[in-house]
């Protein structure tokens, strides 16, 4: 990237041009709550205020859409967050609706990103999104009873609305939910069930509403076929869905299905504390458990007000650095996996990630689930030694030498294959106002030419002070956003080396006394962060108690898989597996 | 291998030990079956990377024969559970187990599979897999480190040891049944639950105030 895109000083938090409140006069007003930010934008005029913020105001790029059941008040309200991609914060729009009767325009039309998003408030709320091409449930399946996240939607092992419970503390008893279910499981049934006169949904809708034209103007007449894919097959990474429309081999349309994994870390984020959350956080984009940790921690810190401590913050970057590191191992390793290059590249890329695992597993405690951050600080220091190691050399020793060899030898492997270089170059291909109107990030984005990293767009910890680049490349193909990630570690070691080299040798890692249970002031907060696989943002409520009131994850993955269908469509069926190795998803935060 | 398989009972003469090998018909059953499990590729959520770097060549499960990962459950002997098991999923996994030729081993890997793990109060989340298909080893673990994961292995070979040839209910009379594939309803529905579900489902009461109750 250059220089002068480098030095593009972040504006300041515009307020909506005055010209434009006016124009919408009552239609659009502050959001004036103890704690909230942004604008509430009445239900009629929704889609002209995006309108207008997009087209005239430079916000081009909406990062989340999410809901909160403000129950006391009879009212959902669905929240925006839409950024301008030249960087600068957030500008949050909110839209509220009656309970009974949520109806809303849908923005698919100004921010096609906004697909997935409002499918999963329609799932979890039941808000009705006007004019959305294909509003179906998208986590829990056709058929399903309720809305899961409404406030008074209560799930079939409901003990209290919050923890810690009653049951369990501070008495330490132990308690089998299923033993007192009279099925004795985890379900429960409407009261209108009649089994005898039911029958399941089938996916016929799903199918019927394919793109299947493929044949037209050939000579020769064929028949489209509808092929699944998943959730049990190896190439989706996990337990994914793609059902294809194929005209021969070529696809006609795609649909991801997903949901398989939907583990319901909203609700159960809810109930929890706000603490409790943090090792939840790590089971979301498991590859990258101490990046997740610090996206929650900032959004939180921001609620609370809290500094943390010089020492604490290198050891932050450090950790989210080397996740980065061998998060892009890993997605390169199964990317020639799904090339058919099978095993032998993500042998190579497992053993350096090994390596970094070992740091984790010395420091945190554990090699994946780390929950190694706190709100002002992290857990603890790094240890002493490290396999008979003085830990600052192994460290030194990893960032330096082994981590700079191991990137090198994969790219010496494969970035000039033969192999790799025609089954990537030109395949999937993302124009870059499609990747920005579809809301993808990370690598996926950068690859299509958008200098759009939060590390440099909205600097979080002491990234401002940190010299590196922003990578991208300009075709936005498979093989582009594989060479985006390839140098990106190498940006990735380059900080870390930084780090290792600034880092105050003693000082403080936890600002205050640790307390299991934290009180947070009442409001709102957004806070993100860029993750291996794209921005991770996490929407937090709190109503002034241990809980949050809403916890929301803004997760990369599930978002850039909006555009996984446009990209496949006029591709093999074999190039869709490719296409979806180089989105590199994880199904923890798919699904969340 | 002749100190694996040699029945000690049965003396070889020193010259022939690396020609001969005298043994029951169970013992060289199991040993064959015991060192060439095939596990089923199937991975369902933060397990299945553990799972992963268990077969890479930090932690190399190809000592034990079990390095032939199959996409297919005809294929498979093992069904290694690793991971959360949801209501949307379980129908799948139920079918897949159908689906795998005996003799067939289950293993849960991790609390999730084994019991629901941290998930386990949430409304997609079935509590433990074996509510639905029969487990032989449990292991524990969030996830479980690759150690443990192989100690679960070796409990399995363990247990393959002890089965005999007359004994096994895949030679028996009885060829063993398919699970009921679960169906998704308003809620999981196991079909082997019909009766009570028609009796019990959808009377008012259901859900909440029979946790009181
Ligand atoms: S047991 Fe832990 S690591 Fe394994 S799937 Fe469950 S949450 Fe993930």
């Amino acid at each position: 990237m250059s220089e002068e895109e480098r030095n593009v000083v972040a504006p300041e938090q515009v307020p909506v041009a005055d010209s434009i409140v006016a124009r919408f006069g009552n239609a659009l007003r502050t959001d004036d709550r103890d704690g909230y930010e942004g604008y509430v934008v009445s239900v009629e005029s929704l889609k002209d205020v995006a309108t207008v913020l997009r087209d005239e105001l430079g916000y081009d790029y909406l990062s989340s859409v999410t809901g909160v059941d403000y129950f006391d008040e009879g009212k959902i309200e669905v929240v925006y967050h839409a950024y301008q991609t030249s960087g600068g914060p957030a500008l949050n729009f909110k839209v509220q609706v009656d309970r009974e009767n949520p109806i809303l325009p849908s923005l698919v039309s100004v921010y096609p990103g906004a697909d997935f998003q409002e499918r999963e408030i329609f799932d979890m709320y039941g808000v009705s999104f006007e004019g959305h091409p294909n509003l179906r449930r998208i986590l829990m399946w056709d058929g399903f009873a309720g809305h899961p996240l409404r406030k008074d939607w209560q799930e079939a092992y409901f003990e209290e609305e919050n923890k810690p419970f009653d049951s369990r503390w501070p008495g330490g008893d132990v308690k089998r939910s299923e033993a007192e279910n009279r099925f004795g499981k985890n379900v429960s049934y409407p009261d209108e069930f009649d089994i005898d006169n039911w029958a399941p949904e089938d996916d016929s809708s799903l199918y019927a509403g394919l793109n299947k034209s493929g044949s037209n103007g050939k000579k020769l007449k064929t028949d489209s076929l509808v092929v699944n894919m998943g959730p049990q097959h190896p190439s989706t990474h996990g337990v994914f869905r793609m059902v294809v429309a194929l005209d021969g081999e070529t696809i006609t349309d795609l649909q991801p299905v997903m949901g398989y994994l939907h583990r319901n870390h909203e609700k159960i984020g809810e109930r929890n504390t706000f603490l409790q959350n943090m090792p939840y956080t790590d089971r979301l984009d498991y590859l990258s458990s101490m990046s997740n940790n610090l996206g929650y921690s900032l959004a939180v810190e921001k609620l609370m007000g809290v500094d943390v401590p010089e020492r604490a913050e290198y050891l932050r970057v450090l950790m989210a650095e080397l996740t980065r590191v061998s998060n892009h191992m890993w997605a390169i390793g199964f990317l020639l996996n799904d090339l058919g290059a099978f095993q032998t590249p993500a042998l190579y890329a497992i053993r350096a990630r090994e390596l970094i695992l070992d740091i984790f597993e010395a420091t945190a405690g554990s090699r994946m689930m780390c929950n190694y951050m706190r709100f002002g600080g992290v857990a603890r220091d790094l240890p002493d030694t490290l396999r008979d190691e003085n830990t600052v050399d192994f460290i030194g020793d990893l960032v330096n030498e082994r981590l700079p060899a191991a990137i090198d030898e994969l790219d010496r492997f494969l970035t000039g294959n033969e192999i790799v270089r025609s089954r990537c170059i030109g395949v999937g291909v993302l124009p870059a106002d499609k990747a920005i109107a579809y809301s993808t990030a990370g690598p996926l984005l950068r690859a299509s030419g958008v200098p759009y990293d939060l590390r440099r767009a909205e600097p979080y910890s002491i990234y401002d002070r940190l010299d590196f680049e922003v990578c991208t490349r300009s075709n936005g193909d498979v093989y582009d956003r594989y060479v985006v990630r390839i140098d990106e570690m190498r940006e990735s070691v380059k900080i870390c080396q930084q780090v290792m080299r600034e880092i105050p040798e003693e000082g403080e890692i936890f600002t205050g006394k640790p307390q299991y249970n934290v009180r947070v002031p009442k409001g709102e907060s957004y806070g993100r962060v860029e993750n291996p696989k794209g921005e991770l943002g996490y929407y937090v409520v709190s109503k002034g108690k241990t809980n949050p009131y809403r916890y929301h994850v803004r997760a990369p993955s599930f978002i850039n898989l909006t555009v996984l269908g446009e990209m496949c469509k006029g591709h093999k069926v074999a190039d869709a597996v490719v296409i979806l190795g180089s989105i590199d998803i994880v199904l923890g935060e798919v699904d969340r | 291998m002749e100190n694996e398989l040699n029945d000690p009972n049965v003396p070889v003469p020193d010259e022939l030990q690396s020609a001969v090998t005298i043994t029951s018909l169970d013992r060289i059953y199991n040993w064959g079956r015991r060192s060439s499990i095939w596990p089923m590729v199937f991975g369902l959520a933060c397990c299945a990377i553990e799972m992963i770097c268990t077969a890479a060549s930090r932690f190399d499960i190809a000592r034990f024969g079990m390095e032939v990962f199959r996409a297919t459950p005809r294929q498979a002997d093992l069904m290694i559970v690793s991971g959360t098991v949801t209501k949307k999923m379980v129908p799948q996994i139920v079918r897949l187990f159908n689906q795998m030729p005996e003799p067939k081993y289950v293993m849960a890997m991790g609390a999730c599979a084994s019991g629901g793990g941290p998930f386990k109060e949430g409304y997609n989340v079935v509590s433990g897999i074996d509510k639905f298909v029969p487990v032989d080893v449990y292991v524990p673990g969030c996830p479980p480190t690759p150690q443990a994961l192989l100690h679960g292995l070796i409990k399995l070979q363990q247990k393959i040891d002890n089965q005999s040839i007359k004994a096994v209910r895949w030679y028996g009379q009885n060829a063993s049944e398919a699970v009921p594939i679960p169906v998704l309803g308003p809620d999981l529905l196991d079909p082997r639950q019909h009766a009570l579900l028609a009796q019990q489902a959808g009377q008012p009461g259901d859900s909440a105030e029979t946790l009181e109750a």
